[in-house]
């Protein structure tokens, strides 16, 4: 997929000013979060699994090389052609050989944010010359508007019902054109229907996993619409595409990981579907795809184990970050510019594309820190992402201005009597322009001051306060 | 096909190298070996919710309580024998036609379907047009209200998804707490390591949010979901 991430800045502007984005945001957010927040309530030991889960996640990522030639020598026991993929170019090319191969013209697709990183679609339709289609109602009506997925589980998280309806009557012309529109129901019945005849017809379903388990060879997808099971179960063959970190051990690490997902996620005690798939249909069996191919993805992720951002390979796609992000709450996930958006966006972008690319990302944070709270898998996204600012710096990606700024703040920060010198000048200074407890000019701050007003100093330093209270404490 | 075949080979060796690279600061790999493989072959247990920890009974009534949180529609049966009547009697309330698609399960075909002669039973696969499918699932999930089903002859894949209305029998003997459970089963089943070709979790007909955050069943697999709860 191709990157918009260097505009950030100019993305954001939009997204802040689109009033249908605003009202779509708005609606949808604050039932994820409630819904987690009741979910997780509901489970007592939703904390301590947590940890569990993490600890799972960092002895597969430490034993990686063992875990996937158990998974490999077991899949391929039980019928799997295991293909490997070093890049997102690799795997387009095995994929439509897979698909030419098996006469394809139709391709069904379940939710595959992987297949997203490696630009699939467009590659199978160009290159291969295949019909497409995405079966999971969110990424269809993403698809349906060539657009991409806003958010990694609900990918039309940014469009109102009154868009749906208006793509529809533009799109199913075949139907009848005073036909009834009004509730949900209505539209996902009409979805229902075109999709079926889709499922039917397809030569070749394609999905992605949300993990593989070593010990059996199975690759593992959660769903609620039972839209990834249709497209795995009607198609004579069955591609997975997955990348390497979605590896666990053993069935036992599986089920741990899950009680964390869908609560995580849509807040459910567990999401609708969840099926384990090994290997191509059985001899007798009467159903089932006769073929069955999994795609292991690296794409620059072993370049990340033994480095400062191993910790985003624990990552479940949840989404659990970004529907508690305050940032992503205020742009939506385009403006991100690339396939994950949110804090887990702010912290894979630059290890997948680069950080000259996606720098301003990690930037794009307030640092308050929800996303690390309440993520299951416990990465510290702020510390990921700080890490990444020090390397934007380190590489003198910055504007001249930027980087003057950090280097005159971080000299005075290194000389902390300095430091307090200037402030306990500056500080008094300031507050003899206080007239009502906060600025709404200030000079050199224009692009703060512009939206919001700078609280004004109370007339002594945090230092100053923070000593006399110590000694308070003390007396 | 030779050509893509030994690509892959290649691939294959260039991508566990890399790996190797990557890991080369913790233990070699052959010191890792025995740890990984013991993990494999007995699994370690990790932490279970409280709420598997219950009477039998209490098991059943959460298994109930979060099935129909979930949407779907629970009858529970004395026994055996009183299945196909209940199947009839849930057809004829919700206006559905007499006929039900099934596999060639063992056990729902040694029930006593001569009970109500007016319901038709098919064996196969899902067709396109057929509104009613059954299946026999291998448990019952108390701790999110689930249900297991494993593919093959005598349950077919496609009855889990492809018609509107999915009826699932289950009996009382394979309800469990926990799905750590169903790992336990299923490796009994099938084998350590082996499964079939595919296992579904069902907690519910099938459902969707994806417009404007309503949420509406009946996104692509079965709008009604029925289980039949076969005590005793």
């Amino acid at each position: 997929m191709n990157s918009s991430a260097h505009n950030f800045k100019a993305n954001a502007k939009v997204a802040l000013a689109d009033a249908q984005l605003q009202s779509a945001l708005g609606k949808l957010k604050g039932g994820l979060v409630a819904n987690r927040a009741k979910a997780r309530d509901a489970l007592p030991e939703f904390e301590a699994l947590r940890d569990v889960a993490k600890d799972i996640k960092n002895h597969t990522i430490a034993n990686l090389d063992l875990y996937l030639e158990a998974y490999e020598k077991n899949a391929r026991a039980a019928g799997a052609n295991v293909h490997f993929a070093e890049t997102a170019a690799d795997a387009r090319e095995i994929i439509l050989q897979i698909c030419r191969a098996a006469n394809a013209k139709i391709v069904t697709k379940g939710k595959s944010m992987v297949s997203e990183e490696i630009g699939l679609n467009d590659y199978l339709e160009a290159a291969g010359g295949l019909e497409v289609v995405e079966t999971d109602l969110g990424e269809y009506l993403v698809q349906i508007r060539r657009e991409t997925p806003s958010h990694i589980i609900a990918p039309a998280i940014h469009l109102t019902q009154d868009q749906v309806e208006a793509d529809f009557r533009r799109l199913h012309t075949h139907l009848p054109a005073d036909r009834v529109l009004v509730e949900p129901a209505q539209l996902v019945n009409e979805a229902r229907q075109i999709l079926r005849q889709k499922f039917m017809t397809a030569d070749v379903g394609i999905t992605g996993a949300n993990f593989l388990v070593a010990e059996t060879g199975s690759s593992i997808i959660v769903t609620n619409e039972g839209n990834g099971d249709l497209t795995q179960s009607l198609a004579k063959t069955h591609i997975v595409i997955a990348s390497i970190e979605k590896l666990v051990p053993t069935l036992e690490d599986l089920s741990t990981i899950l009680r964390l997902l869908a609560r995580s996620a849509t807040g459910q005690e567990c999401s609708t579907y969840m099926t384990l798939s090994t290997g191509a249909r059985r001899v007798n069996d009467l159903d089932g795809p006769a073929n069955y191919h999994v795609v292991i993805l690296d794409n620059g992720r072993t370049d990340l184990i033994g480095s400062e951002f191993q910790d985003v390979l624990r990552c479940i796609r949840c989404g659990a970050c970004m529907n508690h992000c305050p940032v992503y709450g205020a742009i939506g996930g385009h403006a991100y510019g690339w396939v994950y958006p949110g804090p887990i966006g702010s912290v894979l972008t630059p290890a997948l594309i680069g950080v000259k690319e996606a720098g301003n990302l990690p930037n794009a944070s307030t640092f308050c820190g929800k996303c690390a709270d309440v993520c299951p898998m416990k990465i510290p996204l702020p510390d990921l992402m700080r890490h990444w600012r020090e390397a934007e710096f380190a590489a003198g990606d910055l504007p001249r201005v930027y980087r003057t700024g950090l280097m005159t703040w971080a000299y005075f920060a290194r000389h902390p009597r300095l430091y307090h010198a200037v402030a306990k000048v500056g500080i008094p200074l300031l507050s003899l322009f206080n007239r009502r407890g906060r600025f709404a000019h200030l000079p050199f701050a224009g692009s703060w001051t512009r939206h919001r007003d700078m609280p004004a100093p109370q007339g002594r330093t945090f230092q100053q306060l923070w000593a006399e209270q110590q000694a308070g404490v003390q007396s | 096909m030779s050509a893509r075949e030994h690509d892959n080979a290649a691939a294959r060796t260039q991508f566990f190298a890399k790996l190797k690279v990557a890991l080369k600061d913790g233990p070699p790999a052959a010191a890792r070996r025995g740890n990984v493989e013991l993990r494999l072959q007995s699994p370690p247990s990790h932490p279970l919710p409280e709420r598997v920890n219950k009477s039998r009974d209490q098991l059943r009534q959460q298994f109930r309580s979060y099935l129909e949180g979930q949407s779907a529609t629970i009858i529970e049966v004395a026994g055996a024998a009183e299945v196909p009547s209940a199947i009839a009697a849930w057809l004829r309330e919700n206006n559905l036609p007499h006929a039900v698609r099934n596999g060639d399960d063992a056990w729902l075909a040694a029930l006593p379907w001569t009970t109500d002669p007016t319901l038709q039973r098919d064996a196969g696969p899902a067709q396109a047009d057929d509104v009613v499918s059954l299946s026999h699932a291998i448990a019952a999930v108390s701790e999110t209200g689930t249900l297991v089903l494993a593919s093959g002859t005598d349950n077919p894949v496609t009855l889990n998804f492809v018609p509107e209305n999915h009826i699932i029998v289950v009996e009382e003997g394979d309800l469990v707490g926990p799905y750590e459970a169903v790992w336990t089963r299923l490796r009994t089943r099938f084998g350590k390591g082996h499964m079939p070709r595919t296992v579904n979790f069902i907690s519910g007909p099938s459902r969707t949010a994806d417009i404007g955050g309503t949420l509406v069943t009946g996104a692509h697999g079965p709008r009604r979901l029925c289980v039949i709860f076969v005590r005793g």
